[in-house]
């Protein structure tokens, strides 16, 4: 069984969502554009669709996180379903209980949906090739390999603000090589056809095989700027200091940080997006993360709304058999 | 003691270069004569193997059948009844058991264990370091005196050069021949082949240079020491292309191959199949084709199962957690002979690899059908297809990713020292 075929059901809807890589166009606009109609909820004095009432959604946390657990949770409430939070560092296996034996008492529960973060690439997929197959599994983040919901609120801010694809050059800058954001975000940008993909940073960042991807390697940080409509800015883990990826965070500054000049070899209108938390000075200068170019927060409220458009995919797809899932737009 | 017939099998002996139609007389353990049967020879046991291959039992040398130390993944009893049932009738034991075999009790025990189960024979590697820890020498010595057939420090790579140098120079001086896992520690920190497709996971990739650089400083070592070494699994193209060139220079260097590093790529890793989690990782396609082609010609003197047997528990975790290791014993010679076909080698080739290639690399004087020598046999229809299902192995551990694939080729008798150990006796 290949990694795509797994997060897809007979009829080709999506299942689970446990990365972009080998979706179609189609779905990805799907998932932008059942987030559109969702936008509106948040803005509105009952911020909540009964969509998922009666539904149970665990979020199951392996690693800590605020604002990934939190939106998660957000988006959950405002689909009406039942919210499980379980922060799995303190709880049972650390106990010595295995995932397995978790995962099937949180099964026994009737929980529909499962929200996993996890710190080893591909813990998302052993938990969905594991669960009850009326689960559905969501990849909050597994180790380095993807971060859906996260390249998919990018891409939602990105077209907000600039409309189609096929027009814009995106560069991606930091630490690639660890990062499952920039690996949702390269297949999500090059599934919507972006013009031109570049992923900027050291050698020692960025996978050796990484233009196999499709992208353009660019080393020097002005030059890979030059001319591009977004700046997709990655979080530098401070632990890359220890296994000679970088001498020093000063340095990384000098050489990759984002800063108002050099940002200005980007177009004049290119917004700036980082995943969060932002370590302000190492990666980017706090004039540019709460200047008029960045979109940061906007990315946290997004978030919401792409999260619940696919939690409402994924589980309104066997509710009824008409197969779509209802937009409440589409009632209004 | 029994006097056995195996009559009209089709004998291939590669040691001897037989490969034709005859009859096996066994008589008190050994091998009594092929051809024609000796005055007198009256058979207790006939055993019918016409259009079946009869063929020396089949010597692995690399088998962890889990014990001491780890009786929950595999005994020497059970593996080695699943060995035999593969055709296997010797297999080799690295020294990573727990406790190290870094003594003769360790060498005893094991060796007393086999003996005790009393099916396939088991010949042992010495540790080369204590404990395997690449600070001070192992009794060597001694480990040689117990039966150790070598010495090796295992998957666990020497990285003080000194220290590995002064264990060579000292293997080989008791003619000891090491074995060595050629693997740079602080290249290998990964756990699948450091490519494309592990960018694509997010995996942390062990790259090629791991090997070849390992194998480049190892092969300096060996010219500068004069030791006999055998390199353990290879899995990369260049590290094979190295040796081939190290041989044809006169130096006395073996090496072998794990059988899936012949059949499988990364790319069977793709979907995260912890089943394809091995050490050294599955590499490209090119690499594969490399192994096989090198085993064609025999640079690559023997391929081996590297029997890992597992508990379910190992490999239900995710990939970069599960345990590495295939369990293989059962499927060696089926995997070989697809190999065969694949390559169009002869039969005979093919099973060199097995028999006399590892018996040579071993220096043990079975892997053979010689006259008077002992009678380990291994007879097999070669014709027979089948499908694994994992739940069927006899080993204990069931962790294979050839799940569901065709085999040609099932074992139907082995014969160890003259008593079948595997058939219906």
């Amino acid at each position: 069984m290949s990694v795509r075929d797994i997060q897809l059901d007979d009829k080709g809807r999506l299942r689970h969502f446990l990365t972009v890589e080998g979706l179609s166009r189609q779905i990805l606009t799907d998932i932008l554009d059942t987030a559109e109609s969702f936008a509106t909820v948040g803005e509105q004095a009952v911020k909540k669709v009964p969509l998922l009432r009666g539904k149970t959604i665990t979020n199951l946390f392996f690693e800590s996180s605020t604002r990934t657990r939190t939106t998660f949770e957000l988006a959950a409430k405002r689909l009406s379903a039942d919210v499980l939070n379980i922060n799995v560092a303190t709880s049972s296996t650390s106990k010595g209980e295995s995932m397995l034996d978790m995962l099937r008492n949180l099964e026994a529960m009737h929980c529909d949906m499962f929200v996993v973060r996890h710190n080893r690439s591909g813990a998302a997929h052993f938990i969905a090739r594991h669960v009850a197959p009326h689960i559905s599994v969501i990849n909050g983040g597994d180790g380095c390999h993807a971060h859906p919901t996260q390249a998919m609120l990018d891409m939602f801010t990105i077209r907000r603000h600039k409309g189609e694809f096929n027009k814009l050059k995106v560069a991606i800058v930091g630490d690639i090589l660890h990062s499952r954001v920039a690996r949702s975000q390269i297949h999500a940008l090059s599934i919507l056809g972006a013009h031109e993909i570049r992923v900027i940073g050291p050698k020692t960042l960025i996978p050796r095989d990484a233009s196999t991807f499709g992208v353009h390697v660019v080393h020097d940080l002005r030059a890979g700027l030059s001319d591009v409509d977004a700046v997709l800015m990655l979080r530098l883990q401070r632990e890359r200091m220890e296994g000679a990826f970088l001498p020093s965070e000063h340095e990384y500054f000098q050489l990759y940080g984002l800063n108002e000049d050099t940002l200005a070899h980007a177009k004049p209108d290119a917004i700036v997006l980082h995943p969060g938390p932002i370590n302000r000075g190492v990666e980017i200068d706090s004039r540019v993360a709460d200047g008029a170019r960045s979109v940061i927060l906007e990315q946290v409220t997004n978030g919401i709304a792409v999260r619940m458009a696919v939690m409402a995919m994924v589980l309104g797809r066997g509710n009824a058999d008409e197969g779509e899932v209802r937009r409440p737009g589409a009632e209004r | 003691m029994k006097r056995i017939v195996i009559a009209g099998g089709h004998v291939v002996d590669p040691a001897n270069s037989t490969d034709e139609v005859r009859d096996v007389f066994v008589s008190d353990g050994k091998i009594l004569a092929i051809g024609s049967a000796p005055a007198g020879f009256e058979a207790d046991l006939v055993i019918d193997a016409q259009r079946l291959v009869v063929c020396p039992g089949l010597i692995d040398l690399r088998v962890r059948p889990r014990e001491p130390g780890q009786e929950h993944k595999g005994t020497i009893a059970s593996e080695c009844a699943a060995a035999v049932s593969g055709g296997i009738t010797t297999l080799c034991c690295p020294p990573d058991t727990d406790p190290i075999n870094d003594t003769p009790a360790v060498t005893d025990l094991i060796l007393h264990r086999a003996n005790e189960a009393g099916t396939a024979r088991i010949v042992t590697l010495g540790a080369m370091t204590r404990e395997l820890r690449g600070e001070k020498l192992a009794e060597m010595g001694a480990l040689q005196r117990a039966g150790c057939v070598g010495v090796s420090n295992a998957q666990r790579p020497i990285a003080d050069l000194t220290v590995l140098r002064r264990a060579f120079e000292y293997a080989a001086s008791l003619g000891l021949r090491v074995f060595i896992h050629a693997e740079d520690p602080a290249l290998a920190k990964g756990c699948i082949n450091e490519s494309a497709v592990s960018a694509r996971l997010g995996l942390t990739g062990v790259p090629e240079i791991a090997e070849t650089i390992a194998v480049s400083r190892d092969l300096l070592l060996i010219q500068h020491t004069g030791v006999s070494a055998h390199f353990c699994g290879l899995s990369t193209a260049r590290a094979v292309q190295m040796v081939a060139r190290a041989q044809y220079d006169g130096l006395p260097v073996t090496a072998d191959v794990a059988v899936h590093h012949l059949h499988l790529t990364e790319m069977d890793a793709a979907d995260f199949n912890t089943q394809c989690h091995v050490r050294p990782p599955l590499r490209t396609t090119r690499d594969r084709d490399a192994l096989r082609s090198s085993v064609q010609r025999g640079t690559l003197a023997a391929v081996c199962s590297d029997h890992q047997p597992h508990d379910p528990d190992a490999k239900e975790v995710p990939f970069s957690e599960s345990e590495p290791g295939i369990s293989g014993v059962e499927t060696l010679l089926p995997l070989l002979l697809r190999v065969q076909t694949d390559l169009r080698m002869t039969l005979r080739d093919a099973l060199a690899r097995v028999t006399s290639g590892p018996a040579q690399i071993l220096g043990l004087s079975s892997g053979t059908l010689g006259v008077g020598r002992d009678a380990d046999i291994c007879i097999f229809d070669p014709n027979e297809s089948w499908m694994l299902d994992p739940n069927q192995l006899k080993s204990r551990g069931r962790n294979t990713p050839f799940s569901g694939w065709e085999m040609r080729g099932r074992v139907r008798w082995t014969l160890v020292g003259g008593k079948v150990v595997y058939g219906k006796a």
